[in-house]
């Protein structure tokens, strides 16, 4: 390994001047990684007599659930076990959720589903073929309900509710009041406000949910093997739910991991079902979530919508800040939401030294996939509303936005210092850092470029976003979603221990183990460096076990790999429990060398006293012999050579009386500069130049923290210009594949300009802070005012709603879109990104009487020759029917159980011919005002079609739902023409040259 | 994401496959590069009871320039017909389409005529095919007929081919002297299905414009040289024809105003090589 000279180095590091942290050195995970060999959980062995599962997810966003059949998929080859509402009700309890409602929420569906894709049953099979054989034969009956997917619909009065008990889906309100914003919002010269919307996005790990669980035998409760990160307080929640005490849920967790990147949290309630149908299967149960089901109902960030506003001075110094936030957490408030909120509620300030904050959090259910941890958490939303008020500023007072910035920043002498809704923020030099990108990151020729090619006439846009990057959560700052007076009564919470092991073995080898569950970042390769520095050892001396086992290892309720609290609070604790390991073994050096413990020197994988180096002894030589010679041990020094810290940072506490919260150990820092060029042509972005400059506190591992910076760097881009989950206004989810979620590839990353400072924190053992999650949370913001300012003043600034894409960009630039020579504008416009409402109106002729149309659509036998891909058709009621339907276009067919009805007939003018269907593809539903219009010997058939197509069908199909929903519609007009023809005719309407003509005739028009 | 069960046949011969495929009909899909089918086959939405595949037939690859025509056979992929050390010359159009045909992975799995075969309307090959007025020929137990592209692809994945029939070749018209060509895509990401591709031939006898990514199949225009507002005129008439849709990446204006701008830049190159 060859390690160059470490240029980041900091002479202000607060401990001891070290060889090995702080150098870029090459990662130790890669080697097996690279070859094929990582472990990773479902990689790894399970039990011969393991079953694998299936889960049966719903393809409404809303509907009761009135039965559930399951006896189809029980008698499918291979089937042991099907499990529903019913088990997990005599099983299970509802999860726990940090806020007090009544709103269950089960590990499946009971009465009622509320996502697409929310699970309604689970199928244990031999094999996960048969099982998704059998998953496909349960029958579920729905009673669709209406639906609210807008979060200010669902906010409002008489929207649908999902939780009827509740009374509103608004979950939880609560408003907080810092200093006197009232006071200060009106003294102030301006008044700068602006509505923002931040998008559902995720990121996306190439691994998606892996659980392998076991019931055992007697009450010994449930074993599971998952790819769970944390944070493990959700263990208790899981333990609650499987109604069993903590200690009878043991959790294990591989080595490897495909990425998290929070993501992986929401496996709790997958968890919990999987315990529960192993229960019910009598055997191991094992699951690896796919693709569909990753994007479709895994997790989310919370979609949020934020009116902010400021009160501003002359100068553009921020007086107040005045934020009205709703939050979509998708359809059940799952643990730890709304956290989403109050991760970042100590920080709502900024970078930015105001001391007047009001804040009015409501927390919104919606026919979406739950939303849980997703990288930058709560940071993407804060800083998407507060930086692009920033540029609002700069722009409304017509000041340079870097004036805004020096002129708000925390002033560099002021560290810690004390925002007012609590955050405690340990150390920083913003205006220093914003120079530094400036300097480094060619601001100002930046800004020539900018200028030449506006002079061009080529729009070209500058951005910035400044953000304080938490690290470190506490665990109790979801409290804060509490009453003063209910937290009283629940007891104040503060939860944040970091748990490390370090030990030495027979033969002096070092071992390590921490309670951690790395998702890639490349903990162990860190901990070999801290922990070598300790003892004078290289870093390949070190073992480092990052598995976790609940029943063996050290653990607590902050343990996980969350909140950016690896560098600082578990390579801390690493470092704390290699120290006491250090200083115990100097004392039992000191006895064999006589002289002081003090004096005793680790250094060059040996051990001597400070003056005495002739004397010094091999390192696994002074630290084996506790183990053979345990008498020799000088007195009061107790056998065994393995020590665990608990580390807590001090300066964590519970909510205070004034709704204070210090939500984070460390605070680091991001100043981001983006420069960019919009194509007039084709509204496609492309960033020229991206600054990003992060003080992350003493960095442990340069290489590894720009490998951080580049995968959030990759991420925001992504979020800011692709990433959405999108939803039908019906609930409909759209984005269930790569074609559809677009995450940017290689081809679409530009390599960002990193740079660095080190401002340590005095807060964390190793001075570091976390760096992870900064430009998750900068880049959304910078690169949405570099298009901003791109545009140009005149663009409306609350119409730059991320992500901006190429559609969006081009509509705010202006398209002409004249009508064709001759005939008026005929499609009639639509919301953008409404998706699949589809609604089709049109007309066809018919070489038939209204009289000859009528009489088919009325009697059974010929509507179901007429209705494309109809098996059977049986009479349910009056013009009702039970259809068995195939439908589709090209080699992509779907069955549907299906209901057809006629009503509003009124013969032979018109009626409305509806139909509704479900099948494993999902749900279809199409209601029709068919028209009859006599004309001469046609007849003028008009249409007016709304379809709703729901489920795995729309989640992979978008692209092509509008065209085959029209192909069906085609199918259907054709026949229904064909077939009263030949009725009229009383012989076959076989005349192709005619029909041929007519077919082109049938072009539909919307 | 897991297929439903199926029989694999492996067709050692293109008579091996049409056999299979007379047998088995509408249940039997042909299996070559798989790079949309098996996809569909995971998400089962569409379940053959029998996939012949023909990956390994000894008579179904090979690229052959005769009479006037790039002769692609069955087992050909992306990659092997974008390596075709002459394919500037002899198809300049497909040279410039084919690096915009997802990724070089993609490209080495999936075949030419199974993007032909499947029809999608947002793919670049079947654009290209009907854009240069190229045919297929369908081939089945006992027969085989040539179809003109445009009378081949019938709509959204729909074509004309036959349930016992397979594309065992798709023959693109060589570039003649004084043609120019051009290929001019957006799509949301590099690799990504076409929000909007133009494919354009130029020639004396005018001009050929075929646009892929809006209606539900690629559709060609065919203009003598127009210049200035009679183009822009046609451009508009042409985007407004096509019945361009709303989608959550891109709204029918948008595509419409593509059409009209992209449409104008590509001819305008073309006026001025």
């Amino acid at each position: 390994m060859v390690n160059p000279p470490n240029p980041f180095a900091s002479e202000a590091a607060p401990v001891p001047s070290t060889r090995w942290t702080g150098l870029p050195v090459e990662r130790r995970e890669d080697a097996a990684l690279l070859t094929g060999t990582g472990r990773f959980a479902d990689d790894l062995g399970v039990l011969p007599d393991t079953l694998h599962a299936a889960f049966v997810r719903s393809p409404h966003a809303h509907a009761r659930v009135n039965g559930i059949d399951a006896s189809a998929a029980l008698a499918s080859a291979g089937v042991r076990a099907v499990l529903t509402g019913e088990d997990v009700k005599r099983w299970g309890a509802p999860f726990v959720v940090g806020v007090k409602a009544p709103m269950q929420h089960w590990c499946l569906a009971l009465d009622k589903v509320r996502y697409v894709g929310e699970p309604v049953a689970l199928v244990v099979a031999e094999n996960r073929y048969l099982a998704e054989d059998a998953a496909d034969l349960v029958r579920v009956e729905y009673a669709p309900l209406p639906v609210t997917v807008d979060i200010e619909h669902a906010a409002a009065n008489g929207a649908p509710l999902l939780h009827d008990a509740v009374g509103s889906n608004v979950i939880s309100d609560r408003s907080f009041v810092y200093g006197d914003p009232d006071a200060a919002f009106a003294a102030a010269p301006h008044r700068v406000r602006l509505k923002v919307r931040y998008p559902r996005n995720s990121c996306t790990p190439i691994e998606g949910f892996v659980a392998v669980a076991e019931h055992l035998a007697g009450d010994d409760g449930y074993d599971v093997l998952s790819n769970f990160m944390g944070p493990f307080s959700l263990h208790a929640v899981m333990a609650l739910a499987l109604k069993v005490t903590s200690n009878k849920l043991r959790l294990r967790m591989p080595r490897d991991s495909g990425g998290s990147f929070g993501v992986k949290q929401a496996i709790f309630p997958y968890l919990v079902a999987i315990c529960l149908a192993s229960r019910k299967a009598g055997a191991p149960v094992k699951w690896v979530e796919d693709r569909l089901e990753h994007l479709v109902a895994a997790t989310s960030a919370t979609g949020r919508v934020s009116t902010i506003e400021a009160a501003v001075e002359r100068d553009g110094r921020i007086l107040a800040l005045a934020y009205d936030q709703l939050d979509d957490v998708g359809g059940y408030l799952r643990a730890p939401e709304p956290a989403t909120f109050y991760r970042m509620h100590g920080c709502l300030t900024g970078a930015y030294d105001v001391q007047h904050l009001r804040v009015r959090n409501r927390v919104v259910v919606t026919n979406k996939t739950p939303a849980g941890l997703v990288r930058g958490f709560g940071g993407p939303q804060v800083y998407f509303a507060l930086e692009r008020l920033i540029n609002r500023i700069a722009v409304e007072l017509n000041l340079d936005p870097v004036g805004v910035y020096l002129r708000n920043f925390v002033p560099r002498n002021a560290f810690p210092y004390r925002a007012p809704a609590g955050a405690l923020i340990d150390s920083g030099d913003y205006q220093g850092a914003l120079e530094l990108a400036s300097v480094e990151g060619g601001l100002a020729d930046l800004r020539k470029r900018r200028d030449q090619a506006r002079a061009e006439g080529r729009l070209y846009g500058i951005g910035f976003a400044a953000i304080v990057e938490p690290s470190i959560s506490s665990m109790g700052y979801i409290t804060t979603v509490m009453s003063r007076e209910a937290r009283a009564k629940a007891g104040p919470k503060s939860g944040a221990i970091a748990t490390a092991t370090v030990g030495v073995d027979p033969l002096g080898g070092v071992n390590v183990s921490v309670a951690s569950v790395p998702q890639g970042q490349g903990h162990i390769t860190v901990l070999t460096q801290v922990v070598a520095d300790v003892f004078g050892l290289r870093p390949g001396d070190i073992a480092v076990d990052v598995e976790l086992d609940t029943r063996k290892d050290a653990w607590s309720v902050a343990s996980g790999n969350y909140s950016s609290r690896f560098a600082g609070a578990v390579a801390g604790a690493a470092h704390l429990a290699a120290i006491r390991l250090r200083a115990k073994l100097a004392v039992i050096a000191a006895a064999q060398f006589g002289c002081h413990e003090g004096d005793i020197v680790f250094e060059n994988a040996r051990v001597f006293p400070r003056s005495e180096p002739a004397r010094a002894v091999a390192f696994t030589r002074m630290a084996s012999g506790p183990h053979w010679a345990p008498a020799l041990l000088p007195p009061g020094v107790e056998p065994g050579l393995r020590e665990t810290a608990f580390w807590t940072p001090e300066v964590l506490a519970a909510p205070d009386e004034q709704d204070r919260i210090n939500t984070s150990a460390a605070y680091g820092f991001v100043f981001d500069i983006c420069g960019l060029e919009i194509d007039r042509a084709t509204g496609k972005v492309r960033v020229d130049r991206y600054v990003t400059t992060h003080d992350a506190g003493t960095l442990l591992n340069p290489a590894l923290a720009d490998g951080q910076i580049r995968g959030g760097f990759a991420q925001g881009l992504g979020a800011a210009l692709m990433e959405q989950f999108a939803y039908a206004p019906d609930g409909a989810f759209l984005s269930g594949t790569f074609a559809d979620y677009l995450v940017p590839t290689a081809m679409d990353v530009p390599e960002p300009v990193i740079v660095h400072m080190q401002t340590p924190s005095p807060f964390t053992p190793l001075g570091a802070k976390g760096l992870g999650e900064g430009n998750n949370m900068s880049t959304p913001a910078c690169i949405a005012n570099a298009i901003a300012d791109a545009l140009g003043p005149a663009v409306d600034p609350e119409s730059i709603v991320l992500p901006m894409t190429p559609s969006k960009i081009l509509a705010l630039i202006g398209m002409p879109d004249p009508p064709p020579a001759g005939r008026a504008r005929s499609d009639t416009p639509r919301r953008p990104g409404s998706g699949q409402a589809l609604v089709m109106s049109g007309a066809v002729e018919l070489v038939a009487s209204p009289e000859a149309v009528f009489a088919v659509l009325l009697d059974p036998a010929a509507l179901a020759s007429v209705i494309p891909g109809c098996h059977e058709l049986k009479a349910v009621g009056e013009n009702r029917y039970a259809a068995e339907l195939t439908l589709g276009i090209g080699l992509v067919k779907a069955r549907y159980a299906a209901e057809v009805a006629l009503s509003e007939i009124d013969p032979p003018r018109s009626l409305r011919l509806a139909g509704r269907g479900i099948g494993s593809l999902g749900a279809i539903e199409g209601s029709g005002k068919v028209k009859l219009v006599p004309a001469g010997s046609f007849t003028r058939l008009e249409y007016e079609y709304e379809v709703a197509v729901s489920g795995k069908i729309a989640a992979v199909g978008g692209r092509m739902l509008e065209g085959a929903a029209r192909v069906i519609l085609d199918q259907l007009f054709e026949r229904l023409g064909r077939r009263a023809l030949r009725r009229k005719e009383g012989g076959p309407g076989e005349r192709a040259g005619f029909w041929q003509r007519l077919l082109r005739v049938l072009r539909m028009t919307r | 994401m897991k297929p439903a069960a199926f029989d694999y046949i492996r067709a050692d011969t293109a008579d091996e496959a049409v056999a299979a495929l007379a047998e088995y009909g509408d249940d039997a899909r042909i299996l070559a590069g798989g790079q949309s089918l098996m996809a569909i086959l995971n998400m089962r939405l569409a379940q053959p009871k029998v996939l012949i595949d023909i990956h390994r037939t000894g008579d179904l690859s090979g690229i052959e320039a005769r009479s006037d025509r790039l002769r692609v056979r069955a087992a050909v992929t992306q990659a092997g017909l974008e390596r075709h050390p002459r394919i500037e010359s002899l198809v300049p159009l497909l040279a410039q389409a084919l690096p915009h045909i997802g990724h070089f992975q993609t490209r080495n799995r999936g075949t030419v005529c199974g993007s032909i075969a499947h029809a999608d309307p947002g793919a670049e090959l079947p654009l290209c095919l009907a854009t240069l007025g190229g045919e297929v020929v369908l081939r089945s137990k006992n027969a085989r007929r040539t179809m003109a592209a445009q009378d081949f692809f019938t709509g959204m994945l729909q074509t004309a081919r036959t349930p016992e029939e397979m594309v065992e070749e798709v023959c693109f018209p060589l570039a003649c002297d004084g043609e120019h060509h051009g290929f001019i895509e957006v799509s949301m990401r590099h690799g990504d299905f076409a929000v909007v591709a133009l494919a354009a031939v130029a020639g004396a006898d005018g001009i050929r414009l075929g646009v892929g990514g809006v209606a539900d199949r690629a559709q060609v225009a065919r203009w003598p040289r127009l210049r200035g507002a009679a183009l822009d005129e046609a451009l508009n008439q042409l985007a407004w024809d096509l019945g361009a849709q709303d989608d959550q990446h891109a709204s029918a204006a948008y595509r419409r105003h593509l059409v009209r701008t992209l449409g104008r830049q590509l001819i305008d190159k073309m006026d001025a090589p």
